[in-house]
């Protein structure tokens, strides 16, 4: 039987709430999947677009965003701009042909590991349910390309040379 | 300038329009000084060099090529390659070199629906019998070979390492003599780096910036702007936010919003990410229904707005293949 589906998993929690959550949860002992790549930032705010389709381009499967509940952001209403951000990427992966559930979104409290390791459980879940992306496949060319290339060397070299 | 040791200039041109050779010539007279300066020993478009004579040259012995076009088929990477062999110096020039351009937004679609509507399906096509590009043809004579076209077109720094990217579509004249001039003066930035402003759109246009809050995003044809505020905060899609200066924002002047054709400014890696990322700040509205709602009525094409000059250089590259044809 062939080994069970390891999501690569970004997940970027902000400073303040989600990671704060996730650190409780770990004094807990609370378990929860492994194959979430925890990745601290200051905000969910500060989560630029272009790190979610990095972490795409590069390989994720799925990408996690957890910041403090709205009214509750550290930086007023910076996680404002994150439900922003979010639906906009949303609609521009679809376009893209990413499933636009390999995005998702959290809130989660400083109080709430249990609600983090939860959440982080059942994003797992789903994005295996979804399979991997690989997205990288997308531009590999398949195997004419080395033959074209090879060919184009062998054509040149037989050409006829203009006499000068 | 005159007193150097004549150089050797290459241009060549992949998958683009043609467009960044026409801008070659806009510096005008300015072409003679080139021609003092250069030998220009490779330029298809110009003069009469064949491939072979690229060929039999030392590596290294091509002192400038100013390589234009996008890597769409085998042969323009074989070109790419070779001409990277025989430069010392090898500048992307132009946008579709740089990342991809308009021939680069093919990458949203896929090979089989490309040669659809090429081959097929548009109204004036008439092929009844389905002909289309075979990389090998078996004729009494021989077989004949035509270049293969790729799934997916690259940037030419996707292909080989380049030096220097001199951004636009085209470049502009000037900032095409100052690049000339920077070569010839030995006056380059670091190796990578792109020749040209560190600014945006935004700071050379003169219109009146407040504070931006949108309730709605409109498409050019639906207003016709105010002349005088920024075209962003009028709901137009509006990209010189993320787009490098470089225009004098040429299209802002004569009202009309930026379409990104300078690429992405200093310190952006993903052109449109920072687009989503801006526009998304100045939704007026932290209902996620309802921003949903302004999002998907605004902008009905997110890809071509966002990614209209560098979708083959963002991080995604290009959209999913569904099937490869």
């Amino acid at each position: 039987m062939s080994e069970p589906f390891k999501p690569k998993i970004v997940a970027f929690l902000c400073n303040w709430c989600s990671y704060t959550a996730s650190d409780l949860a770990g004094t807990a002992r609370i378990k929860y999947s492994p194959y979430a790549r925890i990745i601290r930032v200051m905000c969910s705010g500060r989560v630029d677009p272009a790190f979610v389709l990095k972490a795409f381009g590069l390989g994720a499967d799925g990408v996690l965003i957890a910041g403090c509940h709205p009214g509750d952001c550290h930086y007023i209403e910076q996680n404002y701009k994150t439900i922003r951000r979010h639906a906009m990427l949303r609609y521009f992966l679809e376009r893209m042909g990413i499933e636009a559930d390999r995005l998702r979104l959290v809130w989660a409290s400083a109080a709430e590991g249990q609600y983090l390791a939860e959440s982080i459980d059942r994003f797992v879940a789903d994005v295996q349910k979804l399979g991997p992306l690989n997205w990288s496949e997308n531009w590999r060319e398949n195997g004419d390309r080395e033959r074209a290339l090879e060919e184009i060397v062998a054509e040149h070299a037989e050409t006829m040379e203009v006499p000068v | 300038m005159s007193d150097l040791p004549k150089g050797k200039l290459a241009l060549y041109w992949a998958a683009s329009c043609g467009g960044c050779e026409i801008a070659v010539l806009a510096i005008n007279e300015k072409i003679l000084d080139v021609a003092a300066l250069f030998d220009i020993v490779f330029w298809p478009v110009a003069i009469d060099a064949k491939v072979h004579d690229v060929e039999k040259m030392p590596d290294k012995s091509i002192d400038v090529c100013l390589f234009n076009g996008g890597i769409r088929t085998s042969e323009q990477e074989y070109m790419a390659k070779l001409l990277r062999q025989k430069s010392k110096v090898l500048v992307a020039f132009g946008s579709c070199a740089s990342e991809g351009c308009i021939p680069g937004l093919a990458n949203a679609t896929s090979r089989r629906k490309i040669f659809d509507t090429a081959y097929h399906n548009t109204p004036s096509t008439e092929n009844p019998d389905r002909v289309e590009p075979q990389t090998q043809t078996a004729m009494a004579e021989g077989t004949l070979h035509l270049p293969l076209f790729y799934e997916t077109l690259r940037t030419l720094d996707q292909t080989v390492p380049v030096d220097y990217y001199l951004p636009g579509c085209p470049p502009e004249a000037e900032r095409i003599w100052d690049a000339i001039t920077a070569i010839v003066e030995s006056n380059l930035p670091p190796p990578g780096s792109v020749i040209g402003a560190e600014t945006t759109v935004c700071d050379e246009c003169k219109r009146t910036r407040n504070e931006k809050k949108i309730k709605k995003f409109y498409r050019t044809w639906q207003v016709i702007p105010d002349e005088d505020s920024c075209l962003l905060e009028q709901g137009l899609l509006c990209c010189g936010i993320a787009t490098r200066a470089g225009c004098g924002s040429l299209c802002p002047q004569v009202n009309s919003p930026c379409i990104g054709c300078y690429g992405p400014n200093k310190g952006v890696q993903d052109f449109g990410a920072r687009m989503m990322a801006a526009l998304s700040s100045m939704i007026d509205s932290n209902d996620p229904e309802e921003i949903d709602q302004i999002i998907r009525d605004g902008i009905p094409d997110p890809v071509g707005s966002f990614y209209r000059f560098s979708l083959a250089a963002g991080h995604l590259r290009r959209a999913k293949v569904g099937s490869r044809g």
